[in-house]
């Protein structure tokens, strides 16, 4: 995206924005995930992060199981009522810039837990930045999630 | 003679009916006798050393049940291989039964667990609190006059 007819490169704000670019990119492919597994879902994550769909082809293959060093929280699982406190302060304690990533149909909407102890969708509770449906995902579902998720971290603002 | 019968010639007063269905023995016990009733099948000849389940049942809305619940306790001998439910009416007024904690230690979490889910307490239990549900959750969910649309969350909108 080099402007070669432009005469005085010096007046445009060349920098400011090729630097938001190249942040987006290394942050888009180096994201350290946080995974919270509470449910059967956590078999299909670890499928994904496993030789097989190697999650690590996105730069995303490096679990942190402290959310200080996180950049995306992935839920993975059903989150209950009981349960809630626990998730929001996990996202509490990540750092900025953060994401959220649901993982599977019970942390989008609640799934067929419809009942006393289960949290209706995890967007009640924190932000959410990809829905991953499925009961459970398959994987190349959640890969595809992982890529969208990526081109929302690419193309934002990046603050720093 | 079979087992629910030796066991009502032995407790005529607190025993009061027995059935089979298909090869599991149950009796029905008052609510008074239960104590006396465990100590006495724990040990020998019965030797019902294993508390395999304790729960709840609500019979709300069945006229036949001249008591609202009924509290279940599956016995089990691992020295005869015998297995014996033993049944408890408890009503909802006094929705209070004797502890069994003192003869079978798993006793413990299996009635917390009906007390959780039932409301129903359990005296000389050492530590009758909620085991699933959280603090401040109020009301027994398990029963059958729970609205099944009423939340309670501790984070985020009541929907």
């Amino acid at each position: 995206m080099v402007q070669s007819n432009v005469s005085d490169v010096s007046k445009l704000s060349f920098l400011t924005t090729r630097l938001n670019d190249a942040i987006g990119w290394a942050r888009g492919y180096s994201i350290f995930q946080y995974p919270f597994v509470t449910a059967c879902c956590g078999m299909e994550y670890m499928s994904v992060a496993a030789s097989h769909y190697d999650i690590d082809r996105f730069g995303a293959g490096f679990p942190r199981f402290s959310p200080r060093q996180a950049d995306v929280l992935f839920v993975v699982g059903t989150i209950s009522q009981k349960m809630a406190p626990v998730l929001r302060r996990i996202y509490d304690q990540m750092c900025e810039p953060k994401w959220v990533v649901a993982f599977g149909v019970c942390t989008c909407t609640g799934g067929f837990y419809d009942n006393y102890a289960t949290v209706m969708g995890i967007d009640t509770i924190i932000p959410v930045d990809v829905y991953i449906p499925g009961c459970p995902p398959r994987p190349e579902t959640v890969l595809d999630g992982l890529m969208k998720l990526q081109e929302k971290i690419r193309t934002q603002k990046q603050e720093f | 003679m079979s087992l629910s019968d030796s066991v009502i010639a032995r407790f005529p007063q607190w025993v009061q009916e027995s059935m089979v269905v298909k090869g599991d023995e149950s009796i029905a016990v008052k609510r008074e006798g239960v104590l006396e009733v465990c100590r006495v099948l724990k040990e020998s000849p019965f030797d019902f050393n294993m508390l395999m389940d304790l729960f709840a049942v609500d019979y709300l809305h069945w006229p036949e049940k001249p008591s609202r619940f009924e509290v279940v306790y599956n016995l089990y001998s691992l020295q005869n291989k015998t297995r014996l439910f033993m049944k408890v009416a408890v009503s909802e007024k006094e929705a209070e039964i004797p502890s069994v904690c003192g003869l079978w230690p798993a006793a413990n979490w299996f009635e917390r667990e009906v007390y959780d889910m039932m409301g129903i307490r359990f005296k000389g239990h050492p530590n009758l609190k909620r085991i699933l549900m959280y603090e401040g959750f109020e009301g027994h969910p398990l029963r059958k006059d729970y609205p099944f649309n009423k939340r309670q969350p501790i984070l985020g909108p009541v929907c």
